[in-house]
């Protein structure tokens, strides 16, 4: 398996674990895509989380206000109708709580990788750029009428491939 | 006997649920308090009865690692049990929290039921009504 395809399956994973157990909530079925190019205009909510190791990148969800204020709503059991400081701070931890099941699961594969705290950002038509970001691992899940989209670049940053030794000749089943 | 609980989270999402999950946990808790790093922790510490502490590792100013190196270290604090409740699940972090003294770790996605067992050898259940 790749690591492209490895990490679609445990955000899928983490993402549902994540939804079934701090909301009670079950996410459709993901659908994952590869981005590239010029970043897109965004309206509503986006949070990233940075990642950083023998790879480095960000991992970032991205909703609308409708889809955060119900995310709050469940994870704090309060009735939640507009974008407040409870609304993006469940975000913050809804994105620290898939990518960081992501990374314990990534450790194997590719060695220890530290996890920033998470940032969030509420507005309208406006465009976020990752320094080095070019091929996002996207993947979508459909929500109660509405989408939750978990995004993540990863990439090495050192020719020190794995936290597993391979003995010479042997074919890695990781490949970047 | 009651137990006084200190929550330490840099979310107030998590430090909210935890609050829930502790009332309903039929645990002796008589006050929980809160903080939002290790620094705040201690702050809470000087000035307010603490029996239990359940802390984040990740945390800005000072991380649940470095506040449980603290604790420990600390003649009058030391003997307080202190679960590590986080995202982390890597050898690194958790093993060093275990090497510390952790009396716990809880991985973060959690459920009640997981909060409740990891906490029933350390809090006493409450007296029927």
């Amino acid at each position: 398996m790749n690591v492209q395809n490895l990490i679609i399956d445990l955000i899928s994973q983490s993402a549902a674990n994540v939804f079934s157990t701090m909301l009670g909530a079950e996410l459709g079925p993901p659908e994952a895509s590869i981005e590239q190019g010029v970043p897109e205009v965004n309206d509503g909510i986006v949070s990233f989380i940075g990642l950083a190791g023998a790879w480095a990148g960000t991992g970032s969800v991205v909703c609308s206000p409708t889809v955060a204020c119900r995310i709050c709503s469940l994870m704090l059991m309060t009735d939640t109708t507009s974008v407040d400081a409870d609304v993006l701070d469940a975000v913050a931890e809804l994105t620290n709580m898939i990518v960081g099941s992501v990374k314990n699961d990534l450790e194997p594969h590719l060695g220890t990788l530290g996890l920033s705290i998470p940032t969030v950002v509420f507005g309208k038509n406006f465009r976020t750029k990752s320094a080095g970001a070019t091929d996002w691992i996207v993947v979508r899940f459909p929500w109660e009428g509405d989408v939750l989209v978990v995004k993540l670049f990863l990439a090495p940053t050192e020719r020190v491939p794995h936290a597993v030794s391979h003995m010479m000749g042997q074919t890695c089943p990781l490949e970047v | 006997m009651e137990s006084d609980v200190l929550v330490v989270d840099d979310s107030a999402a998590i430090r909210k649920i935890l609050q829930r999950v502790l009332r309903q946990t039929g645990m002796a808790i008589r006050t929980i308090h809160e903080a939002g790093d290790g620094q705040e922790a201690l702050e809470v510490m000087k000035s307010q009865s603490v029996s239990l502490v359940l802390t984040d590792i990740n945390m800005p100013k000072m991380d649940g690692i470095q506040l449980l190196g603290a604790l420990k270290s600390s003649p009058q604090w030391h003997k307080i049990p202190v679960v590590m409740i986080t995202t982390e699940g890597g050898e690194t972090k958790v093993g060093e929290a275990v090497r510390l003294g952790a009396a716990g770790y809880v991985r973060k996605p959690f459920t009640a039921d997981q909060i409740k067992e990891k906490l029933a050898g350390i809090l006493e259940p409450a007296l029927p009504l």
